[in-house]
């Protein structure tokens, strides 16, 4: 049974672990904040897991309870609820155990940090605030979680601030997801306006009512409501999922502690707009114009961000714009209306991609916090544990035969391959070019990494400063509270699409939490192939483009990286235009600081020398005391003092007012 | 019988009188003091008037009460006059205009 | 016309002429008998009305206190008249005039034509019951609050005009009757210790 008591306790043990820390983190010290915060993140993780069998195996019904009325404004109802269906529980899974992971990492990485607790209670904050999100059953609740993992994640960029890029990146994260915000918000107010409840389940049934109507901006300009709306709430999906052009807040959140960026900003916090779309299903499912938009933004994030991972040198950079590329592949998902292919790609993605950033952080305490992939190389003999668990994640990162990713982005590759709405064909054609992009940078940053000569140590020791002799030292393998969870999550990133592709694609897992229209079946073509089960579906695999464009890539990168680096330089010089703009990221920074940044400070200050100092200061303040100054200063000569002038005035109204009385009578 | 037009009349002459009395005697005080007790006469007799017209007593018992604030009134005035007359040696009004702008 | 209304017309004559010579007479004194003449015409008008309860209290109180201490107040303070009447004839046309437009102003429209006995019908002349009863009645009934107020005013003047006008003054003796039973002997009485007066020489 799925009781009201075990949601809670799903809910609240994280947030009991990061009040304990976070709060009381010097008393308990540093043993009682990861033990705190793990016990509380555990105890979550084996509960999901408990509601998630119980969903997917025993036949338990959705959940959809009211556990507490926030507050009632007039026939408006805010209420903290709980929405448990076959969406939900995946997600629970995901967040608990991805978040248990990155708690148990934590230790090892964050060891010399004097802020252990602090990060111990920031994380455990956002494993609650996530599962607030992903359990709600309500708008409200969802903007709550939004907003808090929003928090979380500002937090924890600007975990190390007293680096000014940290607190530049956590504002600049902070401001670009206001901007999404308020699309968001827009959204869930047009919702309320329109079919007058922000409960998903009353909204949902109504939701049909709103074909047809048409909201009236100005004069005769009409918008449709359910494209409206989807836009809207789809425009907070790209703030929080880093979709062209809301993304660029998410490569500069790797200023932030690794751990986070594994959990925060690769596997949950990123993916709660695709969440959010997926759960919105049956309003988005009403718009067509609005999925074709998803679709042709998520393809220019996936194709367009891949390029980019090309040409980083910082190892969580790469890793990070393979994020955006890959969050683009699931927003496509979306847009094809496979909303379930997208939820399976979000999982798959959610273990592979914390992998690969957990090893990435990995590599990072061996070479002593240095990022750069040029000052690597050769790291395979030290630490063999990350070396297989990072060619566990790229196999399924560029979609391996076989491997949960392959698995995963073949569905959004079936799935878009067979939509018919405007885009459709765009969309299919980055995407296949994406899968040989993917592949091409995850091997250029496992060679550069792993194999090739060992770029590191005495000869660059001047190049970063030598005010520690960090360098000095070999590289070594990490601790087993790092490599443990790498060996962990590798399982799932390897196995887990074999096993639930099947149930997760074609069964009816998430029937009645994922809508569709009639007549649409995104994931049809692939379900003909996919008939004789799991392995077969892999072997066939190897038949189709998808495959054959990543081995391409693949072996690319194989051939320039381990065989002839020195392709890699001309080509740099050959295409060298190219290279520049991809160095730059399209300009995207530069066009955001000339004009957003700049435009506001432009704005600020004509507001303040016209708005504040013209207007407010000198005609509202100043000007209404001036003027009262004046007209006392000639009704002063008015006051003589005398008492007769004063009675003779009083006198003279007197008559004034008994004449007017007269003459109107 | 007398018309109420004629008590009016008279109450507004009065006042009138009392009117033309304070601009005349605008610098004794004592005089513009006695003015505002004419002044408050004329409006006594309108009350007492309309009350006998209309048949309502309540017109005397607003008589009553202003005469009990009047009486009040020139108790205070007329305190205040001696202290003035006892500061400054004079109840000449002209010569008081401490309350200047 | 009828009695009454030459009684009115008499009496209303007497009053203006009295009101007239209390903002003119050059002496306060007498401009203060005038207005006791006001007082007195206006009382015997007001029982005209009626109001005889009204009309006696008139003469008590103002005739009887007020103007008893306006006259006080006159003749105490050694009031130089002569540069209170500096103006009179000066102003003297424009208070005129003023009074005169407020006259026809005020005559226009309380004239015959709105309260003519047409619009209000002349009340009977014989009115049953004691005025002064009536009065009692609804003062102690529907007014009672306002009337305690009207009492609590009364006291505050009295406690102001008090407050006002009392000073300390410098150099009077006075008896402290406290003081006075307060006293005990040693702050009286002093026994003071002196050599017996014997000549030296004489006993021995």
């Amino acid at each position: 049974m799925i009781t009201k008591t075990l949601l809670l306790t799903i809910a609240l043990a994280p947030l009991a672990g990061a009040i304990l820390a976070g709060l009381f983190g010097r008393q308990i010290g540093r043993a009682g904040a990861h033990w705190a915060t793990i016990l509380g993140v555990a105890l979550s993780t084996a509960l999901s897991a408990y509601v998630l069998k119980l969903i997917a195996f025993d036949g338990h019904e959705a959940v959809n309870m009211s556990v507490y009325t926030w507050f009632r404004i007039g026939s408006i109802q805010a209420e903290v609820g709980f929405l448990v269906d076959a969406l939900t529980a995946t997600m629970m899974v995901v967040v608990t155990s991805v978040s248990l992971m990155v708690h148990v990492y934590t230790i090892g990485y964050m060891e010399e940090d004097p802020g252990y607790q602090r990060f111990f209670g920031y994380i455990s904050l956002f494993t609650f605030s996530m599962l607030m999100l992903v359990m709600s059953n309500n708008f409200m609740q969802l903007f709550f979680g939004w907003e808090a993992v929003g928090l979380v994640s500002y937090l924890l960029i600007g975990f190390w601030f007293k680096r000014p890029t940290a607190i530049f990146a956590n504002l600049k994260a902070f401001l670009v997801n206001r901007v999404g915000d308020f699309g968001f918000l827009l959204g869930i107010g047009l919702v309320l306006a329109y079919l007058g409840s922000l409960d998903y389940a009353t909204v949902f049934a109504k939701a049909p009512t709103l074909v047809g109507q048409t909201f009236n901006p100005y004069g005769t300009v009409e918008w449709a409501v359910p494209t409206l709306i989807c836009l809207l709430l789809f425009v907070g999906a790209m703030g929080k999922s880093a979709q062209v052009p809301l993304h660029v807040w998410l490569p500069d959140s790797m200023e932030g502690p690794t751990p986070i960026s594994a959990l925060i900003h690769a596997a949950t916090m990123v993916t709660a707009g695709i969440f959010m779309v997926a759960r919105m299903s049956p309003l988005f499912e009403l718009s067509e114009t609005a999925l074709s938009v998803i679709l042709v933004i998520g393809s220019i994030t996936a194709l367009f961000m891949g390029f980019i991972g090309i040409v980083q040198n910082d190892i969580k950079r790469v890793v990070a714009y393979s994020t955006l590329s890959q969050l683009g592949y699931m927003t496509v998902a979306l847009g094809a209306s496979a909303y379930s292919a997208a939820i399976f790609h979000l999982m798959t993605h959610a273990f592979f991609k914390a992998l690969l950033f957990l090893g990435a952080g990995s590599v990072i305490i061996a070479m002593h916090h240095e990022q750069d992939l040029r000052k690597m190389g050769g790291l395979r003999k030290y630490m063999p544990i990350t070396f297989a668990t990072a060619w566990v994640g790229t196999l399924a990162l560029m979609g391996f035969p076989g491997t949960s990713g392959f698995y995963s982005k073949d569905a959004i590759l079936y799935a878009v391959g067979s939509a018919d709405r405007a885009g459709a064909s765009f969309a299919h054609a980055s995407l296949l070019i994406g899968v040989a992009v993917t592949a091409f940078y995850s091997f250029r940053m496992l060679y550069l990494a792993f194999h090739g000569k060992e770029r590191f140590g005495h000869d660059d020791r001047h190049g970063h400063g030598g005010h520690h002799d960090h360098g000095e030292h070999q590289p070594h393998e990490t601790p087993w509270v790092v490599t443990l969870p790498l060996a962990l999550l590798a399982i799932p990133s390897l196995a887990i699409g074999f096993f639930t592709a099947g149930p997760m694609l074609f069964g009816n897992f998430f029937d009645g939490a994922i809508f569709v229209a009639d007549g649409r079946a995104p994931l049809a073509a692939m379900a003909h192939h996919f008939e004789h089960g799991s392995l077969s579906f892999a072997l066939h695999g190897f038949l189709t483009p998808p495959v054959w464009l990543a081995l391409l890539g693949a072996g690319l990168a194989t051939y320039i990286y381990l065989f002839n680096p020195s392709i890699a330089d001309r080509a740099r010089k050959a295409f060298a235009p190219i290279h520049h703009l991809l160095e730059r990221k399209y300009g995207f920074d530069e066009f955001n600081q000339a004009v957003f940044a700049r435009g506001s400070v432009w704005l600020g200050r004509a507001f303040w020398r016209v708005g504040d100092q013209a207007v407010i200061d000198g005609v509202i303040v100043d000007g209404s005391a001036g003027t009262v100054s004046r007209i006392a200063f000639a009704v002063r000569r008015l006051q003589s003092g005398f008492l007769f002038h004063y009675a003779f005035m009083m006198i003279l109204g007197l008559i004034v007012i008994v004449g007017a009385f007269a003459l109107l009578q | 019988m007398i018309p109420l037009s004629w008590w009016l009349t008279l109450a507004a002459l009065l006042f009138c009188i009392s009117v033309a009395g304070i601009f005349i005697n605008r610098k004794n005080i004592i005089i513009l003091l006695m003015a505002i007790e004419l002044m408050l006469l004329s409006v006594n007799m309108n009350f007492v008037a309309f009350s006998r017209y209309l048949d309502d007593m309540a017109g005397q018992v607003f008589v009553f009460f202003i005469l009990t604030v009047a009486a009040a009134e020139a108790a205070i005035g007329l305190a205040i006059l001696v202290l003035v007359f006892r500061n400054r040696r004079t109840i000449n009004v002209a010569e008081l205009d401490t309350m200047r702008g | 016309m009828n009695y009454e209304s030459y009684l009115f017309l008499a009496l209303a004559t007497l009053l203006v002429i009295a009101a007239g010579a209390v903002v003119t007479l050059r002496n306060p004194v007498h401009a203060a008998m005038s207005l006791v003449l006001t007082f007195f015409t206006s009382a015997m008008l007001w029982i005209l009305l009626r109001a005889e309860f009204l009309g006696i209290t008139l003469v008590l109180v103002y005739v009887g206190a007020v103007m008893v201490l306006f006259l006080f107040v006159v003749m105490m303070l050694d009031i130089n008249v002569v540069p209170l009447r500096e103006g009179f004839a000066r102003y003297l046309p424009v208070g005129l005039l003023v009074a005169g437009i407020m006259a026809a102003q005020m005559v226009a429209v309380l004239g015959g034509h709105h309260f003519g006995l047409e619009r209000y019908t002349a009340p009977p002349a014989v009115i049953e019951g004691s005025n002064t009863a009536a009065l009692g009645q609804l003062l102690y009934t529907g007014y009672v609050y306002p009337f305690e107020i009207a009492a609590v005013i009364l006291l505050v003047a009295i406690v102001a005009a008090i407050a006002l006008t009392h000073r300390r003054r410098e150099g009077v003796k006075l008896q402290d009757p406290g003081k006075q039973t307060m006293v005990r002997k040693a702050d009286r009485l002093r026994v003071v210790k002196m050599p017996s007066d014997t000549r030296e020489g004489h006993g021995a």
